[in-house]
């Protein structure tokens, strides 16, 4: 086997940790001219890692990168695109407002004495648009009045336009609509038709099925298998990215469900949120699956009143319909945001302005607050759910993203809600931050009878299937806007979920 | 140790005033440290204090409000006609700082429902009022009888030394000791930080962020109608043309006294100090017979100065 190519562009034994998390651990993963590579893995598996690393934007801590067999060091993404590697992200990075010329060469224009040469950009974008089969689109028309569809494309050229010969498209299916993926797939083959080399992620496994020559499953950081799509099946795939067994990272003690304190049904807010119907009862956890973008955060919003319903009843106590976020604390449901940063917490101010920002009840009379009494329900709160701090008056920015979610759920402890909406509770926390997040979220769920605390009721978002079978009672998998039917989980398994969330599934 | 440095974040305003102060006083004449000139010092950082008050709280909040000096203007003209009309001066004073408050609340009621930023929104009604402020007087000065309110920021007759500095400033100071509690001690303030510092989370909190932000323009309003009352006491007619660019002024006290303008940060000490720091190198470079081009520069580059040294604190913290 001396005759064999060298790959268009490869990686080798890439390796990244965060601290005491190893996010990625010896990665390869290699692409040749004329063929589309698909990497797949369950979310957190390390695609993001490696697509930072591919792209510049993280510097592997071992392992080396080729293009073409030279080893090649990206330092930013205008680097990487200038040695012939692009990225093409689910948010699409083009300048809405200029021009479709403008964007596609942009930063790397054409120009004699700082005058832009228009008629080089003119021909270089049309040239591009139409090995696209494109060559219809206006250069001249602003980016911002075109349809995503089109948009993806007019990225798809900028890089075309610089001459990347490798091109990397991150979840590129995930907003459009079926007429526009299947355009976008004759896209994708011509360009490996004119020897183009295609990396392309996804989670919709029917859709690598379709595309992609080769795939590569990542999972925990690691290549777990790859092969020849047209010799896999699905299930196969799917067994790879699931790999390992529950472990005893998950305690359950027994729970009894009480009343029903949550009943939505035919709930609908568009346009990512079709249809939920579903009951959650006191000392239960009810688990919600599926892929990211298939409308579970816009599910939970619209239950706390942070989004829109358009159709459908959210029962809890006495009230129906929709409320704000102040009426739904005042009818005892607290939610945690997916996006601690920009959402979930205020990173600048305190632990105890944190969690005491609902103030309902740390407020006296004439709405005074004494910072001591604050201060001294953070420190209890601190000590109860364990975060690691200084002190009350410690920056939530400064604290670990483990310590940080605890801050966030400390917030609902607090208020005493009876309804807990956990949006990706777990999301990039480490793993022993993650076991005592399961455990605090289990002693609730269960209630503590010696001290006359009564059982929650929970709705835990996770895209992590592991983490829903081993916390939950019940599950349920959303896939496209619909909530499937919950099953218990003493009936599913990883493979069953991961079929159903990428639409295999087949439910009645 | 976390502590002395948030500390810190207010005193490094105030050490900064002591240093230009006694850079004053050791380099200019001797006159600029004698009781008359801080008594003046005080009595001109009154105005522009008074309203840094209600900045202080629109800054925190995320906002900015840019028709301050309009609404000064607007209150002068306000009172002025009052008291032509033969209305008790009490009741001129507290008619001019309700028209500052609704000022506000149009600021407020525009910038919540219309979903326009907040520069924007003042920027429109810094002309609506200034030129309602003309309009209202026919653009003319009005003049109006001497009462009492003329006293609130006057020179103190002699005789009255054991006041110390005139009844204007002692109600600055007052109303800047009553807005420091509101910000630390009340609900309201703290949720005037949380809209600051993170909106999206505040509302994820259930605070009726509108709502705050509605109040906050009202009482930016209504300080603004303090510093009017100020400065009728000063000018004692009703001029529709005064405190043109006085909110430049107001806002670089804020920012100076550690305000953010992408909000969250801020405290009435600093922005009181802020104002102080303007005012005293005014009055320092005037005793030192140094030419106005060269105040407004220095004043210039200490505005850009206290923010690069805060922000390269912060960066050190983090």
């Amino acid at each position: 086997m001396s005759d064999v190519p060298t790959p268009r562009f490869a990686m080798r034994g890439i390796r990244k940790q965060f601290g005491a998390t190893t996010a990625l651990d010896g990665v390869d993963f290699d692409v040749f001219s004329g063929e589309v590579h698909a990497l797949v893995g369950e979310n957190g598996a390390g695609k993001s890692t490696l697509m930072k690393v591919l792209s510049g934007a993280l510097r592997p801590d071992a392992g080396t990168l080729e293009l073409d067999g030279i080893p090649f060091v990206p330092r930013s993404a205008a680097d990487a695109r200038r040695a012939g590697v692009a990225m093409i992200y689910q948010e699409l990075s083009l300048a809405p407002h200029l021009s479709v010329e403008d964007n596609v060469m942009l930063g790397m224009e054409p120009s004699d004495w700082g005058l832009r040469r228009r008629s080089e950009i003119r021909r270089r974008t049309v040239g591009a648009l139409e090995l696209l089969g494109h060559g219809a689109l206006d250069p001249s028309e602003r980016v911002g009045s075109l349809p995503i569809a089109t948009r993806q494309i007019v990225e798809i050229a900028r890089a075309l336009a610089v001459g990347c010969r490798v091109i990397v498209l991150d979840e590129p299916t995930s907003s459009l609509t079926l007429g526009d993926i299947e355009h976008l797939f004759g896209v994708i083959t011509s360009l490996r038709n004119q020897g183009h080399a295609v990396v392309y992620i996804s989670h919709f496994l029917e859709e690598v099925k379709r595309i992609a020559d080769r795939f590569t499953v990542l999972r925990d950081g690691r290549s777990a298998g790859s092969g020849r799509t047209a010799e896999r099946s699905i299930e196969d795939i799917v067994a790879l990215m699931i790999g390992r067994r529950i472990d005893q990272m998950y305690p359950k003690t027994t729970r009894m469900p009480g009343e029903i304190l949550l009943d939505v049904s035919s709930l609908s807010s568009p346009p990512k949120a079709l249809d939920a119907s579903f009951t959650l009862r006191r000392g239960e956890i009810l688990g919600i699956g599926g892929l990211i973008g298939a409308g579970r955060t816009e599910l939970v919003r619209a239950l706390f009143g942070l989004a829109p319903v358009a159709a459908g009843t959210i029962r809890i106590k006495a009230t129906s319909g929709w409320r704000s976020p102040s009426d739904r604390w005042g009818d005892g449901v607290g939610m945690v945001s997916e996006d601690r940063a920009t959402e979930g917490l205020a990173l600048a101010m305190t632990i105890a302005d944190n969690i005491t920002m609902t103030l309902r009840k740390d407020a006296g009379r004439w709405g005074f607050v004494r910072p001591s009494r604050i201060d001294r329900v953070a420190r209890d709160w601190s000590a109860r759910v364990g975060i690691r701090t200084t002190g009350p008056r410690q920056l939530v920015g400064a604290l670990s993203g483990g310590n940080q979610q605890k801050v966030a759920i400390a917030r609902l402890l607090h208020e005493d809600v009876d309804i807990l909406l956990l949006d990706e509770p777990t999301r990039g926390i480490d793993v022993a931050s993650k076991a005592q997040l399961y455990d605090i979220i289990n002693r609730l769920a269960t209630g503590d009878p010696p001290n006359h605390q009564q059982p929650k009721a929970i709705l835990m978002i996770s895209s992590y299937l592991p983490e829903l079978l081993g916390v939950c009672d019940r599950v349920a998998i959303m896939h496209r806007g619909r909530l499937g039917p919950a099953h218990p989980v003493a009936g599913c398994s990883e493979h069953t979920l991961m079929l159903e969330a990428t639409g295999q599934g087949g439910t009645a | 140790m976390k502590s002395l440095a948030r500390l810190s974040h207010t005193l490094g305003p105030l050490a900064g005033l002591v240093a230009i102060f006694l850079l004053f006083a050791i380099a200019g004449p001797e006159s600029f440290s004698s009781s008359s000139n801080l008594e003046t010092i005080a009595r001109q950082t009154a105005i522009v204090g008074s309203a840094a008050l209600g900045m202080t709280l629109i800054i925190i909040s995320g906002g900015i409000d840019l028709s301050v000096g309009s609404m000064i203007a607007l209150v002068t003209v306000v009172i002025a006609a009052m008291l032509q009309a033969g209305i008790n001066p009490l009741l001129a004073a507290l008619g001019g700082i309700a028209m500052g408050a609704l000022c506000g609340f149009l600021n407020g009621f525009l910038i919540t429902r219309l979903k326009v930023v907040p520069f924007i929104v003042t920027l429109g009604t810094y002309l609506v009022v200034r030129g309602a402020a003309k309009g209202f007087a026919h653009e003319q000065k009005i003049d109006a009888p001497l009462t009492w309110l003329k006293e609130l920021l006057a020179a103190l007759p002699p005789g009255e030394g054991w006041r110390i500095v005139p009844w204007g400033v002692w109600l600055t100071a007052l109303l800047a000791l009553f807005v420091a509690g509101l910000l630390i001690y009340t609900r309201l303030g703290r949720h005037i930080f949380a809209v600051g510092s993170n909106e999206q989370t505040a509302r994820l909190c259930g605070i009726p962020v509108d709502r705050v932000k509605v109040i906050v323009y009202v009482l930016g309003g209504a300080f603004a109608g303090v510093a009017g009352v100020l400065q009728f006491s000063r000018l004692t007619i009703g001029d529709p043309t005064v405190a043109m660019g006085v909110e430049l002024d107001v806002i670089a006290a804020v920012v100076i006294g550690g305000g953010s303008l992408s909000g969250g940060e801020g405290s009435i000490l600093g922005s009181i100090v802020g104002a102080l720091i303007m005012t005293v190198i005014r009055s320092g470079c005037a005793q030192m017979g140094l030419p106005n081009w060269v105040q407004e520069m220095v004043t210039g580059c200490i505005i850009v100065l206290a923010v690069a040294i805060d922000r390269w604190r912060q960066r050190r913290r983090t």
